[in-house]
């Protein structure tokens, strides 16, 4: 595309069929214990 | 639903639904914003014809068809049903926060733990205590191998020999359970010696070591009990357990407050110092405290974190790069979309115990009694607290609702939001905005980095 550059190729609906296996990390746990940090933590299912 | 933002030079298209992140051209820019207003095809070739050749724009409306066609652009929040049903399975226990020592040697101004003592009495987990912990863990965890335990505090070095007989314990009864123990350590670095870092490189999945940046600034909030700064101290301890682990599977992590509203500066003193992975957080205290984050503060924070994300850029370019954790993103694999709208777990996947063994909804919970919800004995006897905290999700807050950033941090931090508007349904406004500008600075360093290949 000329006018556009898409940093990610997939999109989050995909996760929605075979997501939810529950084994990554809870956020809490990695550093912030005073924010939420869903978003940083990686997916152990991929 | 769309997001748009112009950062560091670079114009930034976020649809919200599909996690997708589109970097376009000032056409391309302007034609979403119109479009997502509601204008069609022709009204926007109308409305831009003045400014931008029509072929350009006939083409910059192909491209974003296309895209809309791939999925990846106007998407529709198809997740709302699915979360309900995910919402109303049957929980497991799968992290604990161990208050392994509610005691402390420092008396950081800043403690919610009100310098390890939590509302309550200085007190150290028994081994007995830890082991009936872990025990229930194994028991509630159903079918999810990987558990998590922090050692936390107060400062859980105080109670080292529990920690390390813990470990032990944990790992005899994960063989016989086929269950994979994560065990971290979050400490204050004053007792930190050899022979922990030792143990902790063999048995520690991740170690947060508490630091808050320049030496004044770490001094006058994390004092010891009599007035000394603790920074001479603990600084060559945690560099050379940063280094002993390789630079990874650790964090140095400081918290801002009101008194270093240029906390970048911090940040990048700790870079300065050979760290590769920080985190600095704003602290979260009622705003009648001295040092609590004002809302006239936010300008400065809002420029602060897009002053650090430009040099991030430009330190990543020149091979000095390091990670700060709140701009971590991972754009083509990060937490599937029931991991994004459950939120962080807490009174549900993650509880925390007390030296005593009372349960908490986490560690920030932990003395506020119609949160107490159980104990390591009888398990949880307040069933409603669980589902309390199950069924709050970005759907059930009227402010995530429409946030673009709800699928980053999953509705905020329960805590947070009891402890400004008494209800875990809700937000921490000021933590709102902070958490919606490092969002887009995250996206920004991808985009700049991309720009590089």
């Amino acid at each position: 595309m000329k006018h556009i550059k898409t940093l990610n190729t997939k999109p989050l609906q995909n996760t929605l069929k075979k997501g939810g296996c529950g084994e990554c990390q809870t956020s809490c746990q990695s550093a912030c214990k005073t924010s939420c940090t869903v978003g940083n933590q990686t997916c152990e299912n991929k | 639903m769309i997001h748009q933002y112009k950062n560091n030079g670079y114009n930034i298209v976020l649809d919200v639904n599909s996690g997708s992140v589109h970097v376009v051209d000032e056409l391309v820019y302007d034609v979403i914003a119109l479009l997502d207003a509601g204008d069609t095809a022709q009204t926007v070739t109308e409305k831009l014809e003045k400014k931008y050749p029509a072929e350009e724009i006939a083409e910059a409306l192909e491209e974003c068809e296309a895209l809309k066609e791939a999925g990846v652009l106007f998407t529709e929040d198809i997740y709302e049903h699915a979360i309900t049903d995910y919402k109303a399975r049957k929980t497991v226990v799968k992290a604990l926060c161990l208050h392994i020592a509610h005691d402390c040697n420092l008396a950081c101004r800043y403690c919610f733990a009100e310098e390890g003592e939590y509302h309550g009495r200085r007190a150290l987990m028994s081994y007995e205590v830890g082991k009936k912990a872990l025990d229930f863990l194994i028991a509630n965890s159903g079918s999810r191998r990987n558990l998590e335990v922090d050692f936390f505090g107060g400062e859980p070095l105080m109670n080292w020999q529990v920690v390390k007989d813990l470990v032990k314990y944990g790992r005899e009864q994960e063989k016989l359970h086929d269950k994979n123990f994560r065990f971290t350590l979050t400490t204050n670095g004053v007792l930190l010696n050899d022979e922990i870092m030792e143990f902790c490189n063999k048995e520690m999945a991740n170690v947060v070591l508490s630091i808050d940046g320049r030496r004044e600034v770490h001094d006058f909030m994390r004092p010891f009990r009599k007035g000394a700064g603790s920074y001479d101290l603990i600084l060559p301890k945690f560099k050379k357990f940063a280094d002993s682990r390789n630079q990874q599977k650790y964090y140095v992590r400081g918290t801002f407050t009101h008194h270093n509203l240029d906390f970048s500066q911090d940040v990048l003193h700790l870079a300065d110092e050979g760290f590769e992975q920080i985190s600095v957080e704003p602290v979260v205290a009622p705003e009648t405290e001295e040092y609590a984050i004002q809302k006239e503060d936010i300008p400065q924070i809002l420029a602060e974190y897009d002053k650090l994300a430009a040099e991030m850029v430009k330190r990543e370019k020149e091979g000095r790069g390091f990670t700060f954790f709140h701009y971590m993103i991972d754009l083509s694999g990060g937490p599937c979309v029931y991991k994004r709208l459950s939120g962080c777990g807490s009174g549900t996947e993650y509880l925390a115990v007390t030296p005593w063994g009372d349960l908490y909804p986490c560690h920030q919970f932990v003395g506020i009694d119609k949160y107490l919800m159980g104990n390591v004995d009888e398990g949880i006897t307040k069933p409603e607290i669980v589902d309390e905290f199950k069924c709050c999700n970005v759907y059930t807050k009227e402010k995530c609702r429409n946030c673009f950033a709800k699928f980053y941090c999953s509705g905020g931090c329960a805590a947070n939001s009891y402890n400004f508007h008494g209800t875990i349904q809700d937000a921490y406004d000021i933590g709102c905005e902070l958490q919606r500008k490092r969002v887009e600075c995250a996206i920004m360093i991808k985009a700049a980095l991309a720009d590089n290949e």
